[in-house]
């Protein structure tokens, strides 16, 4: 069952260059329970996407396109609407947890917040609920007091607390832009696992945002690569990843370091993209990766690429994709 | 928090002992013998000698210093050299029209910048944020004294509402002295506040950038809400510092005012009391009014761990 559909969706931004797209011809669907991956380097337009979806875009950006969610147009809610959906369908998580929770609020108080605003409970059901979300997020309420502040707490605690904000109202979709990117490697592995286990738990989406690929190998059933404010590729992590089409897509995974993989001896060095990403009031006509793409011809420089449909679950935005001869 | 507490208080106490050294070794090295002001530039000296006996002059210093000390504590301060009565009951008489006039002020100031610091800032960029900053601006740029006799002319010449100047005295009941304190009030609140407003404003708007008032908004918390809720008390901590500045100018430095409505207060005194060179009571005005910054700078200090939990230091906060 889709969920949540998103369907042409672009956000322009003020820049000192004039009003420029950051993010243009979002398309995809969300289904319930779905684990959706999109990955990019940064500025690539993730986390637009995503704000875009919570209608939380600074106050100077455009949205055009439509966001549908349960029949609704997200885009043309008044604010009093918007407000019942976040925190209460959607729930977001952020990358920074040193930054992201209020420092002079207690962490129950502030995990309570969105379960007063969006669930008819007593003060007794909330604190249950409170308790009950502290242990599922691994920071049982007899160690951790409600009455704690962030600073009392580690980076990993706090996005624990995090989660638990996130997950209060049980929403029907849960992004997490960049969870684990601040945390320490060790305790990313143990946060990842959390948020893939409640949302297997629970049974709803998730929208996992990362410049890994790894972490979205581990939690997303489908991928969405994105370049410069494009999709480029999407389908199921299983065939992007075994079967990538796009260049860039390729040339992600090259840049993956390999532990091991090369001896002392013969230390090769780190594979990169060659060239940058353009800025964005230097997005080139037609295909954005056209300047960095081995492959690239001139139809490339003059005309946007159409999806391709590989599969069923498979597309590519390319006019050489990786299989074809050049 | 306890043990901030203990640390706090301890380092007021110091502070204000090297107030008191401070104070006494700067009169100390001033030039001006308050017993030959006081005899006049013909005396004998066998007269200016006798006096200086009888005022202690003549003793060493270090005995003079603790002997000062300890009088501030007793609160037994002397006589004063020119007005001839006790130094205590002197300044007691001027900080009933001090304090409570700069009470009232901050407490005006306080109520008018902070609402129109929060109005400006929940409308950045709007009209309303545009008014209420030019209205701080030309409170700002208008000078007190000016703006003193200003209301003076209107509201007692003009219309004779409030009395021109001079104060009515506690005595009089709490009528008379409110009218006394009005214009006064108003004169030091309005320059303040619009000081107070401009800071709330631009606090508020640095909190509101935050990116846990982004995570109140992904919550579903209202703008109305995460402005109040999450940036109001992160706001604060300027806020409150600011006040406690004006709050010790208030006490000290109204001079100017006292003097255009006539009020018998502190500024005044100090004023007096330094030309006429009568030492004693501008020793212990001094240390008073160190005495009162020091004390308002430990309660702003109580007040920044009131408000954020890692100002309190120690893990049991």
């Amino acid at each position: 069952m889709t969920l949540l559909k998103v369907q042409d969706l672009c956000v322009s931004l003020k820049t000192a260059y004039g009003r420029q797209d950051v993010i243009s011809n979002i398309n995809f669907c969300l289904n319930a329970g779905e684990k959706l991956g999109i990955v990019g380097e940064s500025g690539c337009g993730k986390s637009i996407t995503a704000l875009a979806l919570m209608s939380l875009l600074p106050p100077d950006s455009k949205t055009r396109g439509r966001i549908i969610l349960e029949g609704r147009d997200i885009l043309n809610l008044n604010s009093k609407e918007i407000c019942s959906i976040r925190g209460n369908r959607i729930g977001m998580i952020f990358q920074e947890p040193m930054t992201a929770l209020n420092p002079v609020k207690q962490i129950g108080a502030q995990i309570s917040e969105s379960i007063d605003l969006h669930l008819k409970l007593n003060r007794k059901q909330t604190l249950e609920r409170v308790t009950e979300l502290m242990d599922k997020v691994g920071l049982p309420v007899d160690r951790f007091g409600l009455n704690l502040y962030p600073h009392q707490l580690s980076g990993g605690q706090r996005q624990r607390v995090m989660i638990a904000m996130a997950i209060a109202c049980n929403p029907d979709i849960l992004i997490a832009d960049e969870p684990t990117t601040a945390l320490d490697v060790t305790v990313q592995e143990q946060i990842l696992n959390l948020i893939r286990d409640l949302a297997d738990s629970s049974g709803m989406a998730l929208i996992m945002i990362s410049h890994d690929l790894g972490v979205i190998a581990q939690t997303a059933q489908n991928v969405m690569v994105m370049y410069t404010g494009n999709i480029v590729e999407m389908g199921s992590t299983v065939d992007v990843y075994q079967n990538m089409l796009h260049p860039y897509t390729f040339g992600l995974f090259s840049a993956i370091p390999h532990a091991g993989s090369s001896s002392h001896l013969e230390r090769k060095r780190l594979t990169s993209i060659p060239g940058q990403v353009p800025q964005l009031h230097q997005r080139p006509i037609g295909c954005n990766f056209a300047d960095r793409c081995m492959r690239a011809s001139k139809i490339c420089k003059t005309k946007e690429p159409m999806a391709t449909r590989v599969s069923d679950h498979h597309q590519v935005w390319c006019y050489h994709p990786l299989k074809e001869k050049i | 928090m306890r043990i901030f507490l203990v640390k706090r208080v301890f380092t007021l106490i110091l502070t204000l002992l090297v107030a008191t050294l401070v104070v006494f070794v700067v009169l100390e090295i001033l030039p001006g013998d308050p017993a030959a002001v006081m005899l006049g530039v013909n005396a004998e000296a066998e007269t200016l000698n006798a006096l200086r006996e009888e005022m202690g002059l003549n003793r060493p210093v270090w005995v003079r210093y603790t002997h000062w000390v300890a009088s501030l504590l007793t609160g037994n301060l002397g006589i004063s050299y020119t007005y001839d009565v006790p130094v205590s009951e002197l300044i007691l008489s001027r900080i009933t029209v001090s304090f409570p006039l700069a009470i009232l002020a901050m407490t005006l100031s306080t109520l008018i910048a902070i609402p129109l610091g929060i109005i400006a800032a929940s409308n950045h960029n709007k009209p309303m944020d545009f008014l209420v900053m030019s209205f701080s601006q030309i409170g700002i740029a208008i000078p007190n004294f000016w703006f003193a006799m200003l209301l003076t002319i209107v509201f007692s010449v003009t219309f004779r509402l409030l009395p021109a100047g001079g104060f009515a005295g506690w005595d009089a009941g709490i009528i008379p002295v409110l009218k006394s304190f009005l214009l006064p009030t108003i004169a030091l609140a309005l320059p303040q506040a619009a000081i107070l407003s401009r800071v709330t404003r631009s606090a508020l708007l640095e909190v509101l950038k935050e990116d846990f008032i982004r995570t109140a908004r992904a919550k579903g918390v209202t703008n109305q809400g995460t402005l109040w809720k999450h940036a109001l008390r992160n706001a604060l901590i300027p806020v409150v510092t600011i006040m406690g500045l004006q709050f010790s100018f208030l006490l000290a430095g109204t001079i100017i005012i006292e003097n255009v409505f006539y009020l018998p207060g502190i500024g005044r005194l100090i004023f007096q009391a330094i030309s006429q060179r009568d030492l004693i009571v501008v020793k212990n005005l001094v240390i008073l009014l160190a005495g009162a910054v020091i004390m308002i700078n430990f309660v702003v200090d109580l007040l920044y761990a009131v408000i954020d939990p890692r100002l309190r230091g120690g893990s049991d906060a």
